[in-house]
């Protein structure tokens, strides 16, 4: 048996997350990484999702409206007077 | 040589850990610090805002909530103890405030804390039929075809508007559950720990509803990019 078959691609796409996690075991690890370096299919499904994650890292987050920041600015003017 | 150099004692934000940059913010903050206050507001409230507009009917809510949170903090501030990070209990005040909030509109919200996974079907990161078949004589489970290569897409293609709308896209239509992990773990950077305190989850759901998620997020990428 080699390495490639002691873990199906399809297995290994459920594994993506607790690798990239780190929260696999070392045998699991191992059998992943040994079927990542046979399998060009697989390689490029990682490479697809470290790619989807840094996108979604791109979402920024609009700045806060003027108009809510001078209201905080008061309320905290408010907290310190009492 | 000297490693301790005298400077250092005039610049007391240099080297510090995170846990010490928070003491330094809530001191000034309890001192009536301005600027340390606005400093901070910049830096969560569009991040406040994001988390619950996932438990409110509509964003001008959200915001109204956001905004009560920061009240709470100002209300709290003399008490905090600091045991739980400054960030944790803020997000801490807004999740609760935001689900009292969300059941006083009569939205019912499946939240991730509720969420069970044996109460659903799995969902396969990837389509099966992407899959040979079990009982194919040299391959099962293997891909059928390999996923394309993405080596070739150029950055200006993969960080357009059009792909990072693809991708905002994908995010709001999933599940609240999944939602709301993605939202703190992959657009707002937080670590599993704190995903799993603020949402009171267990390391192993939090895991889940991210895995879910991202296989989401890339099927849909692959969608846009692959045609």
């Amino acid at each position: 048996m080699t390495a490639i078959d002691e873990l199906t691609c399809q297995e290994l796409v459920e594994l993506v997350t607790e690798y990239l996690e780190g929260t696999l075991s070392p045998a699991e690890r191992a059998r992943f990484e040994a079927h990542l370096k046979l399998c060009d299919g697989c390689s490029r499904y990682l490479e697809h999702m470290r790619r989807a994650i840094r996108l979604v890292g791109k979402l920024s987050e609009e700045a806060i409206a003027p108009e809510a920041e001078q209201t905080l600015l008061q309320d905290f003017r408010n907290w310190k007077r009492n | 040589m000297t490693t301790t150099q005298p400077g250092t004692q005039l610049n007391p934000a240099a080297g510090r850990r995170a846990s010490a940059g928070e003491q330094d913010l809530l001191a000034a903050l309890r001192g009536g610090d301005e600027a340390a206050f606005l400093g901070f507001v910049r830096q969560y409230h569009p991040a406040l805002v994001r988390l619950a507009t996932l438990y409110v009917r509509d964003r001008a809510l959200a915001e109204e909530v956001a905004q009560e949170t920061w009240l709470g903090v100002l209300r709290g501030l003399d008490r905090f103890e600091g045991r739980s990070s400054l960030k944790t209990w803020l997000f801490s005040i807004l999740v609760n405030r935001a689900k009292t909030r969300g059941q006083r509109e009569s939205r019912s919200i499946p939240f991730s804390a509720l969420w069970n996974p044996d109460a659903e079907p799995a969902e396969p990161a990837v389509e099966p039929d992407r899959f040979l078949p079990p009982d194919h004589p040299d391959w099962p489970g293997h891909w059928a075809a390999f996923p394309k290569s993405w080596d070739q897409v150029p950055e200006a293609v993969l960080l357009s508007q059009e792909a990072l709308a693809v991708i905002e896209m994908a995010v709001a239509g999933l599940p609240p559950s999944q939602r709301e992990v993605i939202t703190l773990r992959d657009i707002q950077g937080w670590t599993a720990d704190e995903v799993c305190n603020v949402l009171n989850i267990g390391e192993t759901n939090q895991r889940v509803l991210l895995h879910r998620a991202r296989s989401k997020v890339r099927r849909a990428l692959e969608g846009y990019l692959d045609g």
